[in-house]
């Protein structure tokens, strides 16, 4: 029989969220276990070299990748975290024991808690030849430049302008590459706008309305048509047009990663405003299952910053569970909401808002 | 439409921007942040209070122009890259206009930059006086170029000459 690793507090996931609520459960006292897929912590925000808005509270002004390494370092120096990389979970079972594959092994760990903080997959959309080679998913990208340093090609067109389109787009530029255009089918940019407005006045076209239509090439991608939409979304002929590229780059939006949330037999609802099917969850984001809690990108589409101070929020409910600062967590986990409500009260946060409202709706169709 | 091209129309940058005789006076910021988004890095970076506190982080900027002295750390701070110094008084018939930078080459003292507008169109070739660097840590270039008193308004980035790795 293997050993089963005992461990107060599980997570899932060692991006924002999950390092957050790493070092924010054992700071209050609780032993904690990571489980990372990657070879390295940090998730998406290692491959993040702009400079992120929020706080100072959310580290606001540092670069992404800046703020990866702090939270590595914080859960490097917290004897009370261990962070297992290269190591996928994957199950949760009813007696509450969670198994994982890594370094070649079936691991079986017992915790008492479990904070799910998978993030969020990327989507895919459909046109002729969209699977010809130099067609990429944005986070490919990102991993490409900026963990192997290899640019993908020597012309792109990037589809989507929201945040990522854009912060791709212009980690692209950086790296000495030319962006064809930004192709957008929705009227308006959903990206921040200063976004916008960096690359555009660095001369590269925003074009709204917009979308491809197809891909073409022999071996591998040599152009893309695209074309204008109508206010019904609809192609409007005689608007193609033929662009010579090597890359076409996919930044289409994100799905939440709940896989284990469905398997564990959480409680979940479509919410459209949050990205797809999200686990229902209260205030302080335990779950319909006692004793696991989400956060992050799977408890619905949102900035590094929220799934950070969601980490955070998350991790002190886990702790304070299992008794461990009963007495500050209260205080605690009303800074972390306030934070919450901050970031999400102007327009930007309005759709999450609203995603959250329904969500806690007990009315509506949950499966 | 700002937020269908990325760039700011004539009237948002009329919104934001100094009187003709505080431009005169000497350097000054210009905000180009016209969204309503959670951040405020440029109000903790100013140390002139001439960029106001927000009551709500999502709050636009709001700047004193009287007590802004063009110092410029707010530029180097401001995540969405969005802020700039105009001196319209570096001499009868140029100003010098300062931008934030992140991409290489960097320019180097007296080189001669394509400059663009907002919208990415050329506006002629102008003279790089001063390079700033954000240190290790920002890492955001502040450059200083001098333009004709006219398009002291209108230069807001250069064409990049930046090495073409993939070829």
């Amino acid at each position: 029989m293997p050993k089963v690793k005992e461990t107060e507090i599980l997570i899932v996931g060692g991006g924002p969220a999950g390092l957050s609520a790493a070092s924010a459960a054992a700071n209050l006292g609780a032993s904690v276990l990571v489980l990372e897929r990657d070879e390295k912590p940090g998730g998406q925000l290692i491959k993040q070299t702009h400079k992120f808005f929020g706080s100072k509270k959310q580290y606001a002004g540092d670069r992404g990748y800046q703020i990866g390494d702090l939270l590595i370092e914080q859960c490097g120096n917290n004897p009370k975290v261990e962070v297992w990389t290269n190591t996928t979970a994957l199950g949760i079972y009813e007696d509450g024991v969670v198994t994982a594959e890594g370094r070649a092994k079936h691991l079986k760990i017992n915790p008492k808690k479990i904070i799910v903080a998978t993030g969020a997959s990327e989507k895919m959309i459909t046109f002729p030849n969209n699977d010809l080679p130099g067609i990429y998913g944005a986070g490919a990208v990102q991993t490409l430049m900026n963990v192997h340093g290899i640019v993908p090609g020597r012309r792109v067109l990037m589809i989507g302008a929201g945040n990522i389109g854009l912060i791709v787009s212009y980690q692209l530029m950086q790296a000495g590459v030319e962006i064809a255009a930004i192709i957008e089918a929705a009227p308006t940019i959903g990206g921040y706008l200063v976004h916008a407005s960096k690359i555009r006045r660095a001369g590269v076209p925003i074009l709204t309305s917009h979308t491809i239509t197809e891909a073409y090439g022999n071996e591998s991608v040599e152009g893309a048509i695209i074309c204008k939409l109508d206010e019904g979304w609809q192609p409007v002929s005689g608007s193609e047009q033929d662009l010579k590229v090597d890359v076409i780059c996919l930044a289409v939006g994100l799905s939440p990663l709940t896989e284990l949330c469905f398997q564990a037999d959480c409680q979940m609802k479509y919410v459209s405003e949050l990205s797809g099917h999200v686990p229902v969850r209260n205030e302080h984001l335990e779950t319909t299952r006692p004793g696991l809690y989400v956060a992050g990108d799977v408890s619905g589409v949102e900035e590094a910053s929220s799934a950070m101070v969601e980490g955070r929020l998350a991790g002190i409910s886990a702790a304070c569970s299992l008794g461990y600062g009963e007495d500050i967590a209260p205080k605690l986990q009303a800074e972390a909401l306030a934070e919450l409500s901050e970031l999400r009260a102007g327009p930007a946060g309005q759709k999450t808002l609203r995603g959250i409202m329904n969500l806690m709706d007990k009315g509506g169709a949950v499966c | 439409m700002l937020n269908k091209t990325g760039i700011p129309t004539a009237e948002d940058v009329k919104k934001v921007a100094p009187s003709e005789d505080r431009l005169k006076k000497g350097p000054v910021a210009i905000i180009e942040c016209f969204q309503e988004i959670p951040c405020n890095p440029c109000t903790e970076a100013c140390k002139q209070g001439a960029i106001q506190p927000m009551e709500d982080i999502n709050n636009l900027p709001r700047l004193d122009f009287d007590k802004c002295n063009g110092c410029g750390v707010c530029l180097s701070r401001c995540p969405g890259l969005a802020i700039f110094i105009v001196d319209a008084s570096y001499s009868d018939t140029e100003a010098v206009v300062r931008i934030p930078f992140e991409y290489l080459p960097v320019p180097q003292v007296s080189d001669k930059v394509v400059g663009l507008s907002r919208a990415g169109e050329e506006l002629g070739v102008f003279e790089v006086i001063k390079v700033q660097s954000g240190g290790r840590k920002n890492k955001t270039y502040t450059l200083w170029i001098v333009v004709p008193n006219n398009l002291a308004m209108d230069l807001r980035s250069i064409r990049l000459g930046g090495v073409r790795h993939a070829n």
